[in-house]
């Protein structure tokens, strides 16, 4: 088990690429669900059409086959992903502003895969906030966005918030492919090096990566928890 | 008390719920300041009608008019009208997540563009008036059923509309709070508020309505003032439909 303490830079650093990574996706995530539930349920039939076809594609394909066509389809496009060069962000996660695209790559990879579920999460809250609370918004005179966005959304949010940790959860899971598609230094990338090139023994590294994973997944599950218990309590 | 000017008309409206034609050809006109109680056995269209007129239930043939203007079609021009046209629902409908006062002014706030305070002073003086300012942190599920029916009648008078609707205000109501919902129906229409009012509260259409209208099978088959209707009903149908429930 020395390993985890001889190379513990290669953990500490990998744990946090992984945890940018994870962080930025589920917010990409959590924007392109949305926006692609508001879709499903929009008034207009071309907007549904668009909507459905996101999740159904996304929701259906294999995660590696999601990141392959991010890591060599979009190249092959001519596209570096150079619009997640986003100034203000690139300062704080350095990754996202350099040349290689790699990271902006699994971003998008694991945003867009992701955002289907998520999209069929949000769908499920709006589903389980009464018709009644739509229907006294439009009567008062609220437009359809205005609808969603003071009525509709934030009650949604709250039934669908459970259902989305379990999303994000499995995303961060997920998150562990990006190191077999160009993202070096990450926790499954770097664990790749200390067995390969370094020959370090394959039980303890894989022992430290998974305590990576488990410091994000473990603590998110126990909010969960709190979440559900204190809305039992509410109702 | 009337304008004498039509507010609300209704042409030929026609409604299906698939096979089942629940307004069939109905006609009614609606002054200014009128208030009109619908009455009729359960099925019989009356919701339908009340919710007509703001559109709520499209229907598919004729027209509607109100304050001179036909019903645009779903849009911004429907929310415009919408929010001219106070709603009240047999369910409340309270927004579950805002406080009582936070439901009063979201409409004034995101609709009229109000400034938050002044929205905010009107939306007091009006809990006010339905006798529940003291609840406006609360929310909707920590009231009493009257209470929140009266927050959604404050709700629906914030919005300064032209005509309020009324769909069944009391039906889910216990019966020691119906006559405090009632009350503050009665002082709007004793102020002129143009109102429609699908009720089951035969003391209510008694004493506060100018004119009773009474719906079977999606038809309208009598009109009358109340004193005229129950007093003496003309049709059979709303014979039989009083002599049911005047009895007990």
């Amino acid at each position: 088990m020395s390993v985890l303490v001889d190379h513990f830079d290669v953990f500490a650093s990998g744990f946090w690429l992984t945890f940018q990574l994870c962080l930025l996706s589920a917010v990409g995530a959590l924007i392109l669900g949305t926006l692609g539930a508001v879709m499903r349920i929009s008034p207009v039939p071309p907007l549904r059409w668009v909507g459905t076809a996101y999740v159904t594609v996304f929701r259906n394909c294999p995660l590696t086959i999601v990141f392959f066509f991010a890591a060599f389809g979009l190249p092959s496009l001519g596209s570096n992903a150079d619009f997640l060069k986003i100034p203000g962000l690139s300062s704080i996660f350095s990754r996202l502003g350099i040349d290689l695209p790699y990271f902006r790559f699994a971003i998008i990879a694991l945003s867009v895969y992701t955002g289907a579920f998520v999209c069929e999460a949000i769908r499920s809250g709006i589903n389980a906030v009464s018709p009644g609370q739509a229907e006294a918004a439009r009567a008062i005179g609220l437009t359809f966005t205005q609808n969603l966005r003071f009525v509709v959304l934030p009650q949604a949010w709250k039934a669908a918030i459970v259902p989305l940790g379990s999303v994000i959860i499995a995303m961060i899971k997920n998150s562990a492919l990006a190191g077999f598609f160009g993202l070096v230094g990450d926790l499954s990338n770097g664990a790749q090096n200390l067995t390969s090139a370094l020959g370090e023994p394959i039980i303890p590294v894989f022992i430290g990566v998974s305590i990576g994973f488990l410091i994000m997944t473990v603590p998110l599950g126990l909010l969960l928890d709190r979440i559900e218990r204190r809305r039992a309590v509410a109702r | 008390m009337t304008t004498g000017e039509p507010l609300i008309v209704l042409e030929s409206v026609n409604k299906w719920f698939g096979p089942l034609h629940v307004l069939q050809d109905v006609n009614l006109s609606i002054d200014g300041g009128e208030v009109v109680v619908v009455i009729g056995p359960s099925g019989s269209g009356k919701s339908t009608l009340c919710r007509a007129i703001n559109r709520l239930e499209p229907i598919n043939s004729g027209t509607i008019i109100f304050d001179g203007q036909p019903l645009p079609a779903e849009g911004r021009g429907l929310a415009k009208l919408r929010s001219e046209v106070g709603m009240v629902f047999q369910s409340f409908n309270l927004f579950a997540h805002k406080t009582i006062l936070e439901n009063v002014t979201l409409g004034p706030i995101k609709v009229r563009k109000e400034k938050p305070a002044a929205a905010r002073d009107r939306a007091m003086s009006l809990l006010e008036r339905v006798g529940i300012a003291s609840q406006a942190r609360k929310y909707p599920a920590q009231l009493s059923g009257g209470q929140q029916q009266r927050a959604a009648i404050a709700r629906a008078l914030a919005m300064q509309p032209k005509a309020m609707l009324f769909d069944e205000p009391t039906s889910a109501l216990d019966p020691e709070m119906v006559g405090e919902v009632l009350d503050v129906m009665t002082s709007l229409a004793r102020e002129g508020m143009t109102m429609v009012v699908v009720t089951h509260e035969m003391g209510f259409a008694r004493h506060a309505a100018k004119r009773v209208v009474f719906m079977a099978d999606g038809q309208l088959v009598e009109q009358a003032p109340p004193d005229e209707f129950f007093g003496s009903p003309k049709s059979d149908r709303a014979k039989d439909f009083l002599s049911k429930i005047l009895t007990h």
